[in-house]
This record gives C-alpha cells, sequence and structure tokens, in this order.
C-alpha cells in the first residue's frame, strides 16, 4: 500500500509540474507582458521594448519560467494590472466565502445522495425509484444556471420564500447565517452534484445487494434495518468518497456560474470579472489554482479510499 | 403425415430447422447491437427527440419565416401570439425563429466539437496503446495534465482570446475534450492486441499504422461510438455555458446560452417566453442524446458478449 501511494504522489507531483508548464506556456502565448498596461496604450513600441528588458520579459521562455515558478512557490500569484493589486490579495479577499458556498454544498449533496442512492437500490424498479431516477436525469442534463432560474422563479418569485440574490455581505458570519439569500445559490450547486452522484450511488449500492455477504447476513435471520446499517451503508458509502475527491473540479466551475447568476461577490464572480476586463494574470492564476485542486482532490480520494476500504489496503 | 407436412414445408433455410428447435438467423454482433439498441424505449425517444431538433433547427426556418436580421424595437418583448408564436425578445426578434437559429449553431458546435475530440482521442489512444512502455507512460501523462486543468475555465480564456465564432468555439471544445476517449481506446487496445488476430497481422508484414487503422481502431469503435454520443451532449452544454457567461456567438448568430442569460433579466417581469422554452430546449437535446448514449453502451455490452 506505501509503495502504491508512494507512486500516486509521484505522479500527482509530475502531472503538477506539467500542469504549471502549460499555464505557464499559455499565458506567455496569449499576454506576453504587461508593458502595455503599464505604460498606456499609446506607448511606443521602443518604450515597450525597454520596459520588457528591464523587467525581465525579454529572457528566453525557460528562464522566465523558472522565474515563474519560483514566484509560485514564495506565494507571489501574479500581479493585476487591472485591479491594481496582487492576485494573492484578491483571492485571499474571497476564497473564504467560495469555500463555504462549495463546502456546504457538498455537504448537502452527500446527505441528500447517499441516502437516495440506497433507497433506489432497496425499493429497484418501484414507481419511487423510476421518479428519482428520471429526476436525476433530467437535473443531469440540465445546465446549472437553468436549474437556478428554475429555482428563483418557483421559490424566489412566484412563491417569496428566498431571496433571488445572494447576500451581498463580506462579512463570513454574516454569509453563514443569511439562509434566506444563500439557500437558493447553495441548493442549485447542491442539486446539480446530486444528479452526477446518484448515477453511481443508485448502482453502487445495487453492486453491494447483489453480494454474497448479503446473502448470508439475510439468511442468518439478521433484520432487514440492520443489514441495511450495518453492511449496506457502509460498503456503499465508499465510491462516494471517491466522487467526493472527483467532484471538486465541478464545485469550481459549478461556482461561476452559480455566483454570476446569484451576483455572490466571491471567487468565481471574480474570475467571471476579469475574462470581462481581460485580465489574464488573475484568470490564469486562477485556473492554475483549479488545476492543483483537481490534482490534489484526485491525490485525497484516492488516499482516503485506501485507507477507508480495508480490501484495497490489504491487496 | 410426416410426408405431407414436409411437402407442404417451405423450402429449408436458416431460419427454419425440419424438427426439433429454431434455429435463428445468424446475426452479426452489429445487427444484435442495433436491435438491442432499438429495443430500448429511452433511445428510440431520445433518437426521435434528437431528429425532431435537427428538422426544427435547420428546416424549421424554411417553414416559419422570421426576420432575424431587422431589430423592431416597437413589437420587442410581446407575449405568444398569433404573429409570433413564442413572443419576441429585447430587440423584437420572434423568438421561435430565434431558438431555432440558435438550435443550429448548438448542434453545429457539438458535432464539430464532438469530431474533433474523437479523432484527436482516437488516435492519440490508439498510438499510445500500442506503442507501450515510456511512450505510453509519457503520452498518458499528457492526458492527466489535460484533464487536470479546469475545462470551463481554460475554454472560457481560449474563447475570449479567439472570439467566439462556431469553428473557433468547436476547437477549443473539442480540444480539452479528446482526453477522456483517448483514455478508452488506450484501454480497449491494450486488450485487444493481445488477440490472435493482432498477431497474424504481425506475422503477415502489417506495420503500425496499418494494424492502428485496419485492425485496431475497427474493433475499438464500440466504445468510440458511445463516447461520441456523450461527447456532443457535454459540447453542447459547455457551448450553453459559455454563452451564457457571454462570450458566445453574437449577432447575427444566435446561441441558446445567449438566449438565457438575455431572457434571466426578465424574470421578474415575468416574461416566461424568453426563458423556459430555450432553456427546455437545451434540456431535452442533452437528454435525448444521454439516453442515446446509455442504449448505445447496453447495445456494445449485447455485441462484445456475442463474439
Amino acid at each position: 500500500m506505501v509503495s502504491y501511494l508512494v507512486r500516486r504522489l509521484v505522479t500527482s507531483v509530475i502531472v503538477v509540474v506539467g500542469v504549471s508548464i502549460f499555464i505557464f506556456l499559455l499565458l506567455h502565448a496569449i499576454y506576453p507582458s504587461p508593458a502595455r498596461q503599464v505604460l498606456g496604450l499609446s506607448a511606443r513600441p521602443i518604450q515597450v521594448a525597454a520596459w520588457n528588458k528591464s523587467n525581465g520579459y525579454d529572457d528566453p521562455v525557460i528562464v522566465q519560467y523558472f522565474r515563474y515558478v519560483n514566484n509560485l512557490l514564495h506565494g507571489n500569484l501574479g500581479y493585476s494590472y487591472a485591479e491594481n493589486q496582487s492576485v494573492f490579495a484578491l483571492l485571499q479577499e474571497r476564497v473564504a466565502r467560495s469555500a463555504y458556498l462549495s463546502g456546504i454544498s457538498l455537504v448537502f449533496a452527500v446527505i441528500i445522495a447517499l441516502p437516495l442512492g440506497i433507497f433506489q437500490a432497496v425499493k429497484r424498479n418501484t414507481i419511487g425509484d423510476n421518479v428519482a431516477t428520471s429526476a436525476a436525469f433530467i437535473l443531469y442534463s440540465m445546465p446549472s444556471f437553468f436549474l437556478g432560474l428554475i429555482l428563483i422563479q418557483v421559490f424566489a418569485i412566484s412563491l417569496p420564500i428566498f431571496n433571488f440574490e445572494a447576500t451581498q455581505s463580506t462579512n463570513f458570519w454574516t454569509v453563514v447565517g443569511d439562509w434566506h439569500s444563500m439557500t437558493l445559490p447553495i441548493f442549485t450547486l447542491a442539486l446539480i452534484t446530486v444528479a452526477s452522484f446518484s448515477r453511481y450511488m443508485r448502482s453502487a449500492a445495487m453492486d453491494v445487494l447483489a453480494q454474497d455477504y448479503i446473502k448470508v447476513a439475510r439468511a442468518k435471520g439478521l433484520p432487514e434495518r440492520l443489514i441495511l446499517w450495518r453492511h449496506l451503508v457502509r460498503n456503499a458509502s465508499l465510491p462516494m468518497v471517491t466522487l467526493i475527491g472527483l467532484s471538486l473540479p465541478a464545485l469550481l466551475s459549478g461556482n461561476l456560474i452559480t455566483e454570476e447568476l446569484f451576483n455572490f461577490q466571491g471567487l468565481g464572480l471574480l474570475f467571471f470579472e476579469s475574462l470581462q476586463k481581460v485580465d489574464y494574470p488573475v484568470l490564469l492564476a486562477y485556473t492554475l489554482a483549479g488545476a492543483i485542486l483537481v490534482v490534489v482532490g484526485n491525490l485525497i480520494a484516492d488516499i482516503a479510499l485506501t485507507v477507508a476500504d480495508p480490501r484495497i489496503r490489504l491487496a | 403425415m410426416a410426408h405431407n407436412q414436409s411437402s407442404s414445408l417451405p423450402p429449408l433455410d436458416v431460419q427454419r430447422a425440419p424438427e426439433g428447435g429454431e434455429v435463428g438467423a445468424i446475426q452479426s454482433g452489429w445487427r444484435l447491437a442495433l436491435r438491442e439498441f432499438a429495443s430500448n424505449r429511452l433511445a428510440v425517444i431520445g433518437f426521435a427527440i434528437l431528429i425532431f431538433f435537427v428538422l426544427f433547427s435547420f428546416v424549421g426556418p424554411l417553414i416559419y419565416h422570421t426576420n432575424q436580421l431587422d431589430t423592431n424595437l416597437t413589437s420587442a418583448n410581446l407575449p405568444p401570439s398569433g404573429a409570433h408564436l413564442l413572443g419576441t425578445d429585447t430587440n423584437g426578434f420572434d423568438e421561435l425563429g430565434r431558438i431555432m437559429k440558435g438550435g443550429q449553431a448548438a448542434l453545429e458546435v457539438g458535432f464539430f466539437a464532438a469530431f474533433v475530440a474523437i479523432v484527436i482521442g482516437t488516435l492519440w489512444g490508439a498510438v499510445s496503446g500500442l506503442a507501450g512502455g515510456i511512450v505510453d507512460s509519457v503520452m498518458m501523462r499528457v492526458v492527466d495534465i489535460f484533464l487536470s486543468v479546469p475545462f470551463l475555465f481554460v475554454v472560457l480564456i481560449l474563447a475570449v482570446k479567439f472570439g467566439a465564432t462556431v469553428l473557433s468555439l468547436s476547437l477549443v471544445i473539442g480540444f480539452f475534450a479528446w482526453q477522456v476517449p483517448a483514455r478508452l481506446v488506450r484501454g480497449e487496445v491494450l486488450t485487444l492486441r493481445e488477440r490472435d488476430f493482432v498477431l497474424a497481422a504481425r506475422t503477415a508484414g502489417a506495420g503500425s499504422w496499418r494494424l492502428i487503422s485496419r485492425h485496431l481502431i475497427p474493433n475499438a469503435l464500440g466504445v468510440v461510438i458511445v463516447n461520441v454520443t456523450f461527447q456532443v451532449a457535454d459540447a453542447i452544454l459547455a457551448v450553453s455555458y459559455i454563452g451564457f457567461l457571454g462570450f458566445g456567438l453574437h449577432f447575427p448568430n444566435v446561441d441558446w446560452g445567449d438566449q438565457l442569460s438575455d431572457g434571466s433579466n426578465y424574470l421578474q417581469d415575468g416574461y416566461w417566453w424568453l426563458i423556459f422554452p430555450v432553456g427546455a430546449c437545451i434540456v431535452l437535446t442533452v437528454m435525448a442524446l444521454n439516453f442515446m448514449g446509455d442504449a448505445l453502451r447496453d447495445a456494445m455490452d449485447v455485441r462484445l458478449r456475442r463474439r
């Protein structure tokens, strides 16, 4: 098991390095230097060239790449000339709020999807199962902003229960406590995640029910409720661990759409505004952060699964 | 009795055995797969929906003429009526006509992006699977790198940089979607290359390229066909996300996501015709493709089982 983990770690490091190279090359290709933003649009090419030379944008690509990595390792994610702040400061201001939105949506998604999958497997091919499967299918085929619009129409306009806009507060605890404004964004994100989870959960739970040890437990006379709790839930939860790890990137991009729709001042909205201002340093730092999160998420999912599932650990 | 019976029987063919059990016609794997697909009700419904949308988008405007080029602000935001079956939008364009035009863009980008993704992915996966060793490792690490980059972000950045046309969007989406078919095809090729027909082909002097194009890829087609359907669905969703954020196609082209974005401004005014019909079209198209993809996956299982 240790050798497997070491191999996975090495692969992850290689992938992170590869991603950094890819994103750096992308940055270099579409945004070679901020000279024009610093000096102004009417700067002459000779001034631009001089600025580039004195600030190191003239150096060979390899040198620039190593300087970029060195900066990253020291926490310098670049500087946004459009916002006149360092990218790190911009991200830091919003990361707590966005992490809350993603985190709580994930929690709700797991709380809904796990029992739902088990219910679908136990009551398979009944009306309940068919309704749930159809609903999951429709949700899966729906773009998240359309789900958001439907929820706003039903729960904020037709039945004025919730607010159609997320809270504009910058205080983290106000955001957490404001259920009136945050419920719809959280549930939009959660339901989209549930849709992709439930496809796997249902088949994972059905696989577990077909196992021999369930038959043995029934033959032994164990009450159905105990079978469900002691065997089914525990074994069907294992794929959930992998799913959680793999759903991190979806949460990140889901954030983008949801925050834009509900006007929530988080990282996603920052990315959207940077797209409109064409602020490449922010865009690419965000993409790099997202990529690293994906790799880390996969790694954690693998490690967590190895720890949770003795069959893998002892293999 | 037996004599009379046998004289009234039609000539023996593979459909009827003389006495004893029935013998079905020998069916090839593909015929079986097609039959399996057709017996899946949802898949047939999905296929019908897809055909409907293709006709709706491309043939519809020829039947239901609307003016999509001249704005008409005096008749902006009208509810559905006899003249405009789904009302008008903020610029006075007929909404149903806009949906048809948006469907053209969605389907074009969807199919073209899937085509790009499948072609690159299949070749990459086949070469990687056949080569093995270091080349395989390196190629698969490249796939991992692309898979780690968040799809929506990088596609949006490139859409901002290169502008949005049907061609550029298809290329950008396809370029970040080929990794999944590459992995799938590589998996298939890894199993296939141990088979006897590959050994036979090599002994007959087949080079790697011939092996890939004549033997490996045709046998991996099952997996590829399933993936193509899902690729089209994902591409249509991706285009709608890009359009919703405002980086999709612009006038005179129409984009479903863009329409939803415009319409969402009028949610509180109650102009439902600007929002829900377009959204329903996106959902139905993607759902139809997902139905078909699921059924094809089951059908390909059947085909493999009968080999």
